[in-house]
This record gives C-alpha cells, structure tokens and sequence, in this order.
C-alpha cells in the first residue's frame, strides 16, 4: 500500500466500488467473528456462570439484556457522527450508513426493552417501571423511529439525507439532556456497575461472558451494516439505471 | 416598518386570520383537559396530583397543532423564499416565527391554565409553579417544534410525523414542568423550575440554527 495519510485513505473508502470491494472481502469473516464470538458468550453464559444466589438461573438474561442495551447507545453514536461527516464532509457514503444503521439501533433498543422487561417480572415483580434507565430507553427507540420515518417521508434522497442528519444531529445533542432530567426521578434500576470508580463491581465470572457476547454483538452489528450499506449502494444504482431507461432513446 | 417587526407582524396576523388563532389552541387545550377526568374518573384527589402533568401534556400537544404549517404554507406559496432573500437572517427569521408561534398558542395557554387548573381542584400552592412553569417552558415547546416543523416543511401531512420527532425531545420541558408543579404541592424547591428554565433557554437560543439549517437545505433541494 502506498504511503497515504488516514484522511486520503479515508477519502478513497468514500468510492462507493472500492467500498463495496473491501466490504465483499470483510463480510464472510466478519460473519464467522460474529457467529464465534456470540457462540462462545452463550456457552459461557449458559454453562460455565453459576447461577446468582438471589435469582436463580433469571440473571443470565443480563447477558443477553445488557449488551442489546450497550449496542442502543453506541449505533446512536455511530449514526451522529456518520450524520455530522455526511452533512459536514459530504461524504458520499456516510449518509447510507447512518441510513443503515438506524433500524439496528432501533432493534437493539428494541431488544433491549423486550428482555429487560422479561428480568423486570421474576426479579422486581413487574415488567415495567418508570426509572430512569428504561423510560430513557423508550424515548431512545422513540428517536430511532422517528428518524426512520423521516427517512422514508422525504422523497429527494438527497434532501432526505440532509434532513435525516439535522434530525440525528439534534437528537444527539437532546439525549444526554433527556436521560438527565429522566435521571431526575427516582431510580429503581441498578445503578452503573461497569465505568465506574473503582473498577468494575462485577465478578469476573460474569464479566468475561458479558464482554464476550458485547464483542460478539458488535461484529454482529458491523456484519449487518455492511450488508446493508451493499444493500443501498446497490439499491441506488438500480434506482439509477431505471431512471436512463425511463429516459428512454 | 423594520423587517423583523413587518415579519412578526405578519405572522401573527396570519395565526389570527387564517390559522383560527388563539382560540383553537386555547379550545384544544380545554378539551383535552376535559377529556382527562372523563376518562380517568372523577377521583378529585387524584385529579388535584395529576393536574400539573395532564396540563403540561395538553400544552405539548397543543402547540403541535400549528406547527406544521409553520414553514410549510410559507414554502408553498413561495414566501419562504422571500424571506430567504430578505435582509433579515434565517436564522433570525426562524426566532421571529417561533416568538409568533409562542404569543399565538403558548402565551394563551399559559394564560388559561389557572381556569382549567380549576378543574382539576389543584391547590392554591400549585398554581404559582403551573403558570410560572408554562410560561417559561412554552417558548421551549415552540422553539424545538420549529426544527421539526422546517425539517418536515416538504412532507405532506407531515403533522404526524412532525409529532414524533418533536415529542420525544421536549421530553424534559413535560418532565421538569410537571415536577415544578408536584414539588410545589409538596412544599416547595426550586430545582424543577430551574431545570426548565435552562432547558428552555438552550432550546430558544439554539433551535432557530438548526430550523435555519434545516430551512435552507430544503429550500436548496
């Protein structure tokens, strides 16, 4: 590879051919990482943890619940910073895929309620509160969704692109104000056992499965992004090619 | 006449004129807060503890009503680009109709809510941090409705749209409004209204940017 700087490397990416090169080189083994990585954090979690001492064999939902919940966040954070580079760079690729990966996001989020409800019940006898956590989590996947619909109400691609990424901009500026004044309230849900002082609160027996299976669900979500990133580009150049033969001879 | 005072002018004569003005908003809100009982029930305990949330909630979605036709019914006409060509920044446009939004929907609705307030049997403590809290926190509801409002000006019906990008992120206005209202009745403290006040003065400082920015790349488009 010649001597280029990481912003020139950053720039050849932005070909939507030599993207879809590398990424048809990276897919297959991505998958294979993927489907590694999230095979071992469920045998770890499934056989090698004991079982918690106050609930039983429910606590290992955590390590489905709480990598979904973790991924919610950080494809938020993707999403924003592929907006900004879209809007701002004009990057040709970022505004597909902040495209791309808003409905992952939304599925995390999603997934991350779902299962979070379905521990609420057996560990604090009810599938929903109103603690910070989760009422922030609802609102999230509220964004999402709207983001999503903007996307699709919006013909002009490129408007719609433009639009979609002062929504996402926006958003990300309003959530950390959201989850604060949500944090306001009372909270029920435990509070951070990870990034805190101190060192993690967690036994390593725990841990390992959990950073494992986070791991296994970010390849997971690198996988799928490609896929539809590929999925867009080839999208587009249909939608391209049939506008030349709409034009006719 | 300044540009700025000609625009304000306008619009506000346009809400009057043309949009059903004050009275719809002011209708609107009265009939959501006369829905609440009816469906919650009659319990005037649990009226008096929930008035300051269904109030605030009525007044999220009463500003929704107009707000789709914020930025639109200009663009269709071909105003907005006037207006673009004006001497007058977008960006100080965009606060001109967002102060035109807030005097013709939340100014009233604040001016209200004690007379609804009423029906809800809230006490004499509440009132204070109701009204106080609406007034500081409408022109929040205004200012982040006009991003989703100029982001949504090419959408047909975009009023639903519209509510779902908006609502969630005037989430701590309702959250912090309300809970003025609540520790009010609970003895007081300041920090709820403090809250809302910083999230209202963030949110107008910095929405008439983004509704800029967003008016222009579908003015571009």
């Amino acid at each position: 590879m010649t001597a280029l700087s990481f912003s020139a490397r950053l720039t050849a990416l932005a070909n939507p051919k030599r993207f879809l090169d590398i990424s048809g080189v990276l897919l297959p083994w991505t998958a294979i990482a993927a489907l590694l990585f999230l095979s071992a954090g469920f045998y770890m979690a499934l056989f090698t943890t004991p079982p918690d001492y106050q609930q039983g064999e429910t606590v290992k939902i955590m390590f489905v619940h709480v990598p979904a919940a973790w991924m919610g966040m950080f494809v938020y954070g993707v999403m924003a910073a592929a907006a900004f580079t879209g809007l701002v760079f004009k990057h040709p690729l970022a505004d597909m895929s902040a495209k791309a990966a808003a409905p992952l996001g939304a599925a995390f989020t999603a997934l991350a309620l779902f299962t979070g409800a379905l521990w609420g019940k057996p560990m604090w006898g009810t599938y929903w509160v109103w603690d910070a956590r989760l009422t922030s989590e609802l609102i999230l996947l509220f964004i999402y969704l709207g983001y999503i619909a903007l996307w699709d109400s919006i013909e002009d691609p490129v408007r719609a692109a433009k639009a979609t990424a002062v929504l996402a901009l926006v958003g990300a500026v309003n959530l950390p104000i959201i989850h604060f004044s949500v944090d306001w309230w009372n909270t029920l849900h435990q509070p951070a056992s990870l990034l805190r002082e101190g060192g993690p609160a967690i036994h390593p027996a725990f841990l390992w499965p959990l950073l494992t299976m986070a791991v296994g669900y970010n390849i997971l979500f690198v996988w799928l992004l490609l896929l539809r990133i590929r999925t867009e580009i080839y999208h587009r150049r249909a939608r391209s090619l049939m506008l030349v033969q709409g034009a006719g001879p | 006449m300044s540009p700025a005072r000609a625009l304000l002018r306008r619009d506000i004569m346009l809400a009057f004129r043309a949009g059903g003005g004050a009275m719809l908003a002011v209708a609107f809100f009265g009939t959501i807060a006369a829905l609440v009982p009816l469906g919650v029930g009659a319990d005037l305990p649990l009226l008096s503890r929930i008035a300051g949330g269904i109030l605030w909630v009525a007044a999220a979605l009463s500003a929704l009503l107009s707000l789709d036709r914020l930025f639109q019914a200009d663009f269709e006409d071909g105003g907005l680009d006037l207006i673009a060509l004006s001497p007058l920044s977008l960006e100080a446009a965009a606060g001109l109709k967002i102060l035109a939004h807030w005097l013709t929907t939340g100014l009233p609705l604040t001016l209200v809510s004690p007379l609804l307030a009423l029906f809800f049997n809230l006490p004499a403590e509440g009132y204070v941090a109701l009204i106080g809290g609406l007034a500081i926190g409408t022109p929040a509801l205004s200012a982040v409705g006009a991003i989703g409002a100029a982001l949504t000006l090419s959408v047909r019906r975009g009023g639903l749209i519209l509510a779902l990008i908006v609502l969630p992120l005037v989430t701590p206005a309702v959250i912090f409004g309300s809970g003025a209202v609540l520790t009010a009745l609970e003895g007081g403290g300041t920090a709820a209204i403090l809250f809302l006040g910083a999230f209202s003065l963030g949110a107008v400082a910095l929405s008439p940017f983004s509704a800029a920015a967003a008016v222009r790349l579908n003015l571009a488009g």
